[in-house]
């Protein structure tokens, strides 16, 4: 898959309370949640973006909560791809279950400031910095979570074992 | 191949052979748990794989600890979203109200975890039943929307840090003590990705309650589980709580670890995480004097018996400064119980404390202690990020129950030495 869109950057060890806060936690509408989408690192801050921006973080990414709320609410703001230069755990599962592609770069990810136009392309595992040419590698997606993204995330690969074991 | 707790403690629950680090391994889990924050996703999730039951009415656990007593409508909602899928599946492990209690502080009372259980629930601090010995980490709600359907879940073997603690700390030192050190060592990312594994005289020392809150926080350090082995009191505290079969249960000698980290902690003072990160971590004569506005003593971290005992201790024929809110949240009816029958309460209502229902409303700023603008509170919760509790320009600092309570007595951040 390919992704270009403008750079949003967000700094390192950004948590699920940043991404969004307890008190809008009453919902689970993408819409609503994408709403508030980074509100509690800044108020109003989901107004920069504009569908298909590409998010982009230092280390740590999404430590915290395993609120799933949190990747639902990036989607929920139009943000298709975060790309990290490393993501907690818990946040890393929970983006490729709800289908937000999530690319690790390490250190490369300081190449991708901050409004700059960036281009994602997830099968030559490249991330480019269009504005300044700069191509970031991006770690393989493993082999074992390739096969929930072909079953179109957990909701679907849980639905064809269950559809499997019925017959 | 000598394993590791967590390899050992996977390999309990894999028909598979459970591979070196990095490896896939699929589990059978013995406890699913979600709450009200989270299950109404994991119900929705549920639905969209087309599951009908869950796998075990009794191996699913749906705790309404987080907005309860609820807050507002949209919480109520969601929790009556979540009873009625507890009664449409016949979940036998369904609490709210009266018998509700901070679910890291209840399920292990109720005896629903313990020694080589493998446990996933949709919080993140699930990993505190690694004081158990148990694998047991924090998933989002659609992954434990699987394992309620299937029984089953996928784990990447995780690397292990070998955490050796040794030596005789001083007075008012304890488990939460001990992590706050190591988090503010290895940092927020030091264990990411990774198995934290405790050991060593002075974690053998520990009780379980004090092992469990450090199990705890092992995800304010990236960490997928904190364990501890299954010793004597491990099985004394299961054995408690009802439970039947459990046996010891220890790292083999000769496990590979990634590294070890050691720290003598003779003569350590209590600690605190300063604002806005977990590893922001000094002792408390270094930030003596921070003025307080509120104290929060309760959560998953610091809200069991031996943690009020500690606070009251402390209290006892004191009075909390003018203009200080101190907030004393029991972590469980159980706990509640026992805090009122040994005189606790009362000492905290001397004191000029709130009481309050057990609940995780303050720590994650949820409802009772929201922070205005410019205030801050010491609290024994785990999280001090930015707006955690309240205003984004609120602070939180973090600390053991001791210093908690001398703090709410002086104004401003104390130990109980200086009282």
């Amino acid at each position: 898959m390919q992704y270009t869109g403008t750079a949003h950057a967000v700094g390192a060890n950004i948590d699920t309370d940043a991404i969004i806060p307890a008190r809008f936690l009453v919902t689970t509408d993408e819409a609503q949640l994408g709403a508030n989408c980074m509100e509690g690192l800044e108020a109003g801050w989901v107004a920069r973006v504009r569908p298909g921006d590409i998010m982009v973080a230092g280390p740590n990414f999404g430590c915290g909560s395993s609120r799933e709320h949190a990747p639902i609410a990036i989607k929920g703001a139009g943000i298709p791809v975060v790309v990290a230069h490393s993501f907690a755990r818990i946040f890393y599962r929970n983006g490729f279950n709800m289908g937000l592609v999530l690319i690790e770069v390490g250190d490369g990810y300081a190449q991708l400031g901050d409004g700059s136009r960036i281009e994602v392309d997830t099968d030559a595992g490249v991330v480019r910095n269009l504005d300044t040419g700069a191509e970031v590698r991006c770690q393989p997606v493993p082999p074992f979570m390739q096969q929930i993204l072909d079953a179109g995330g957990l909701v679907g690969y849980v639905g064809q074992r269950l559809a499997g074991e019925a017959r | 191949m000598p394993q590791t707790l967590a390899q050992k403690i996977l390999q309990n629950q894999c028909a598979e052979a459970v591979g070196e680090a990095g490896s896939i391994a699929r589990c059978r889990v013995s406890l699913v748990l979600a709450n009200d924050i989270t299950a109404p996703l994991a119900i929705k999730s549920f639905e969209a794989m087309g599951a009908r039951a869950v796998f075990h009415k009794e191996r699913v656990a749906l705790v309404c600890d987080h907005f309860t007593p609820n807050k507002d409508i949209d919480s109520a909602e969601q929790v009556k979203a979540v009873r009625e899928f507890a009664r449409r599946m016949g979940v036998v492990h369904y609490y709210e109200g009266g018998d509700v209690g901070v679910e890291h502080a209840l399920l292990p009372e109720l005896g629903l975890v313990g020694p080589g259980d493998v446990v996933v629930g949709a919080d993140s601090h699930t990993c505190t039943y690694g004081g158990l010995g148990a694998f047991a980490t924090g998933m989002g709600s659609t992954d434990i929307a699987a394992a309620m359907a299937l029984g089953e879940t996928w784990f990447k073997v995780p690397p292990t840090i070998r955490v050796q603690i040794d030596g005789t700390p001083g007075a008012y030192v304890g488990g939460k003590d001990y992590i706050l050190r190591i988090i503010g060592e290895i940092g927020v990312a030091g264990a990411l990705y990774k198995a934290l594994e405790f050991g060593g005289a002075a974690v053998e020392a520990l009780t379980v309650e004090g092992r469990m809150t450090m199990a705890n926080m092992a995800i304010e350090a990236g960490g997928k589980v904190g364990l501890f082995e299954a010793d004597a009191r491990t099985l004394a505290y299961a054995a408690a709580a009802g439970r039947t079969g459990d046996a010891a249960l220890a790292p083999d000698p000769g496990a590979a670890y990634e590294r070890t980290v050691r720290l003598d902690v003779t003569g350590m003072e209590p600690q605190v995480a300063c604002p806005h990160l977990p590893e922001n971590v000094r002792p408390v004569s270094e930030v003596r004097g921070v003025a307080v506005h509120q104290s929060v003593i309760g959560s998953c971290t610091n809200g069991r018996i031996e943690d009020l005992r500690e606070a009251a201790a402390v209290l006892r024929g004191r009075r909390v400064a003018r203009g200080v809110r101190l907030i004393v949240l029991p972590a469980t009816p159980r706990i509640w119980r026992q805090a009122l029958a040994e005189g606790l309460l009362e000492i905290f209502m001397d004191a000029g404390a709130v009481v309050g229902p057990p609940t995780c409303g303050p720590c994650l700023g949820g409802h009772m202690g929201i922070l205005a603008s410019g205030e801050r509170t010491i609290a024994t919760t785990n999280r001090n990020f930015k707006g955690r509790m309240g205003s984004l320009e609120s602070e939180v600092y973090l600390s053991g129950p001791a210093v908690a309570a001398a703090s709410a007595v002086v104004g401003a951040i104390a130990s109980p030495a200086d009282l």
